[in-house]
């Protein structure tokens, strides 16, 4: 009786370390899978100086022009250190919304991957060196569109 | 280990509306300081926000964010008491992680 009341627990031991085990192996597997996911940035695309070469660096050949993307930045910075900038995309399965200042040392401001369920619309605030066109970017069904609009900065956010 | 970020997730009719703060330095690696070095870039290069083991928005980021960046966006499928949470990666490897309960 003794005897089977061990062989119980020590069953059971057993299928309890192997639980934990496999939920050990799924935490390190998700873990490993965030840090990859992380790590994934696209240092050729945000090294590059203009609209072309950024559009290249990101896998697209041309960029069309697009009402469908409105971006809402001010008329004129005051900071060029913090200027907010919003972008609503209206075109159907937007896969990625970049943000592009084409004056500042390198294009590409940031990038943002919307998944199927997210609303293709971000805001954010971005630096800007001197007064610029601000560029929407929206890439769908691996097209890329454009959208722009000059903010006017009076004082620099890079450099000082 | 940076500061948290102040994260605010409310439910609305027509989604889950996420407003991010964090609280990061952003250096471009243009600037000087006063003896005229290169200041060394260091900035938040990837965020990413999940939401139920889904993750509803990644960022990559370049220097031209903001110091202290902010990030507003929206998604489906949330609803009142979930849990979101948000991770960053900087430039040098460090990370922060900070939750939110959808409001």
């Amino acid at each position: 009786m003794q005897r089977e009341n061990k062989k119980t627990s020590r069953r059971e031991f057993v299928q309890l370390s192997g639980m934990l085990g496999a939920l050990v192996a799924i935490g390190m597997l998700t873990e490993q899978e965030a840090l990859a996911q992380q790590q994934a940035w696209n240092k050729a695309a945000f090294e590059t100086k203009n609209l072309n070469d950024t559009i290249k660096a990101l896998g697209g050949a041309a960029v069309a022009e697009s009402k469908d993307i409105v971006l809402t930045v001010p008329d004129i910075a005051e900071n060029g250190a913090v200027v907010p900038v919003a972008i609503a995309s209206k075109i159907p399965g937007t896969q990625n919304i970049y943000v592009m200042v084409e004056k500042n040392p390198n294009t590409l401001a940031a990038g943002f991957s919307i998944p199927a369920g997210t609303e293709p619309t971000i805001s954010t605030r971005i630096k800007m060196g001197q007064t610029s066109n601000v560029l929407a970017v929206v890439k769908s069904n691996d097209q890329f569109f454009v959208a722009s609009k000059e903010v006017k900065v009076t004082l620099g956010g890079c450099g000082g | 280990m940076p500061d948290p970020m102040r994260i605010r997730a409310n439910a609305l009719p027509d989604g889950v509306d996420v407003r991010v703060l964090m609280s990061h330095e952003m250096e471009t690696g243009q600037r000087k300081d006063g003896t005229g070095n290169v200041v060394p870039a260091h900035f938040i290069s990837n965020v990413t926000v999940v939401h139920a083991g889904k993750t509803v928005l990644s960022a990559e980021w370049g220097p031209a964010i903001s110091k202290n960046p902010y990030l507003q966006f929206k998604f489906q499928g949330g609803k009142k008491g979930d849990e979101v949470t948000v991770t960053w990666v900087d430039s040098k490897g460090e990370t922060r992680t900070d939750k939110a309960t959808i409001a």
